[in-house]
């Protein structure tokens, strides 16, 4: 439970210092957006047949758009800040271990996360009171929204642990994330059985089926096992200080 | 046993090596002090004791535990106050403190009993609701002292501890120092000389990271001693003084002083500043100005001070590298 104190100080910087209240603002301004113009679309064309393929799965896949754009703002200060401000030797020369500090950290910032999707609840919750709708296919789009988050989170926490600078941060944090996106983009460059191997890997991709209220083990492990890489690659990255000469 | 015990130790950063096998020992209750020029290996080597980072060779333990295999027990015995002053601006004394507290794994019953304890001792009282980030930099730098006293460790290691502090704020950590010093091990680095002389029982002098001295005050200054020196301000011709005073047994250069203060009632007297080996001089000195029939004005032996030590250790230094060198 030592992972405890760093989830709690990162919560109150996180909250201390507006950013989570700005980044919680955009997201919300742009997914209420994005809901909107969706509702819009599936009123003229989607003739109310299908809401799952019309509507929850346009406005999944725009808040996993959105998450990209926010993430890397809400991860990029995790490490770059603690090394800019010297703080990292304080938590270096506690009797905390890495994995506690990286645990404590991801949390938070995922707590954050998770907070903000669900202020989008809202969105579901009014438009039951116009329609009726199953509520599975979009349960299954929240929980694939929250799984991609994570991995989107871990990658962020990586990168950050990489660098002091939280402005590289963000950007690099851009970059992986934009390459995962693009992976399967140049079909008819790569030929379809290079884009068949890559698409298994493709964050976007996977996440395609959620957003069509489809949770399938598949996607759902490859998710959390990708969580997991990136946050052991963290321990990595943190415990290269012990060999490494800086 | 010593409470820090280390041995040939060794700190490389790609081709710079920051610590060069050094050597020492640490016993409880002992206030030392590490004195060297920037650059020397004083923070590297307390980084290492602090388990910030392990060494590249050699063996360190505190408190009977190896930092790089007992790295969490070490850090259970230590606490650090890091060169730069790190904190969160953001967060307010107190959160920082409870932050703090756990993370030291401060047992929850006693925790605001522990907080309170450090902010009495650091005197942040007036300033604890506020954020790190709005106080000046002499309360930032006690907060940062608070949070290496938190769970009174064995071990302080405290690198720079009064640098940017007013002269009333130092006053203040140095005594904290010193009553810290009664029950635990205390290593502080510092290039004030005046605080190791006021603090520390002992000082270990660090060049180019290598150890030049480790020994208490008196016994460097005995070591240092070869040369002893006398100011004398006499009234007289300044050609013949000067000659009588190098016949003088033992005296090795007579030179005007590098600073002269000038006194309106001093017209026509001289100045002098007598290096020599050997036995006190001043009985001498003085009766051979008297004998001439000048006046004499002052005679006064100047002490070493920790200053002239210091330089004086890193020249011999400096010269016997480029001697080694040479003969090469």
């Amino acid at each position: 439970m030592k992972f405890l104190c760093v989830f709690k100080k990162e919560l109150r910087l996180y909250f201390g210092s507006f950013i989570a209240y700005s980044l919680a603002t955009a997201f919300l301004i742009l997914t209420g957006y994005f809901f909107y113009t969706d509702m819009i679309f599936y009123d003229l064309f989607g003739d109310f047949q299908d809401i799952t393929s019309s509507l929850w799965a346009y406005f999944f896949q725009d808040v996993r758009f959105v998450s990209m754009l926010i993430l890397p703002l809400l991860t990029m200060r995790l490490f770059a800040e603690e090394k800019k401000l010297g703080t990292i030797e304080l938590l270096w020369t506690y009797p905390l271990k890495d994995p506690h500090i990286i645990l404590g950290k991801f949390l938070a910032c995922f707590l954050v996360y998770a907070l903000m999707v669900m202020c989008t609840f809202a969105y579901p919750l009014l438009l039951s009171s116009a329609t009726t709708f199953s509520w599975g296919p979009p349960s299954a789009g929240y929980l694939g929204v929250l799984l991609l988050g994570a991995t989107f989170i871990a990658c962020g926490t990586l990168i950050s642990s990489l660098t002091e600078n939280q402005v590289v941060s963000a950007m690099s944090t851009y970059g992986v994330l934009v390459f995962f996106w693009f992976l399967n983009w140049n079909e008819e460059a790569v030929g379809p059985q290079f884009v068949g191997t890559v698409v298994r890997f493709s964050l976007f991709d996977r996440f395609e089926d959620f957003s069509k209220g489809v949770i399938s083990t598949q996607d759902v492990a490859f998710f959390i096992l990708a969580t997991f890489f990136f946050l052991f690659l963290t321990l990595q990255s943190l415990e290269s200080r012990k060999w490494r000469g800086t | 046993m010593s409470m820090i015990e280390v041995e040939n130790v060794s700190k490389r950063f790609g081709p710079i090596l920051a610590v060069d096998h050094i050597s020492f020992r640490i016993d409880r209750g002992e206030v030392v002090g590490f004195l060297g020029p920037n650059g020397a290996g004083k923070s590297t080597t307390m980084r290492i004791l602090a388990c910030f980072f392990p060494p590249t060779a050699g063996r360190v333990s505190v408190g009977g535990h190896d930092v790089t295999t007992h790295a969490l027990q070490v850090k259970q015995l230590v606490g650090y106050f890091p060169e730069r002053v790190s904190v969160y601006p953001d967060l307010p004394v107190r959160s920082f403190l409870d932050f703090v507290a756990e993370a030291k794994d401060v047992p929850r019953a006693e925790r605001k009993r522990e907080i309170a304890r450090v902010i009495d001792s650091c005197g942040l009282e007036a300033v604890s609701d506020r954020v790190i980030g709005h106080l000046s930099k002499g309360y930032r730098q006690r907060v940062g002292i608070a949070q290496a006293l938190m769970r009174r460790p064995q071990v302080l290691i405290l690198d720079e501890p009064t640098i940017g502090l007013d002269p009333e704020q130092v006053v203040e950590i140095r005594s904290l120092i010193r009553n810290l010093g009664a029950e635990r091990t205390v290593i502080l680095s510092t290039h004030i000389l005046s605080e190791v002389s006021s603090v520390c029982d002992r000082v270990i002098i660090i060049h180019q990271g290598r150890i030049l001295a480790s020994e208490s005050l008196a016994a460097l200054r005995a070591q240092l001693q070869r040369t002893r020196v006398v100011r004398v301000e006499a009234e007289g011709p300044e050609a013949q003084l000067r000659a009588v005073l190098e016949r003088l047994p033992g005296v090795e250069t007579v030179r005007r002083p590098e600073i002269k203060v000038r006194r309106a009632e001093d017209n026509g007297a001289v100045a002098l500043i007598v290096e020599y080996a050997g036995d006190d001089i001043r009985k001498q000195l003085s009766r051979a100005v008297v004998e001439n029939g000048w006046e004499l004005l002052e005679v006064r032996s100047l002490e070493p001070t920790l200053e002239d030590m210091y330089l004086q250790l890193i020249r011999d230094e400096e010269q016997a590298l480029r001697i080694e060198s040479l003969n090469h």
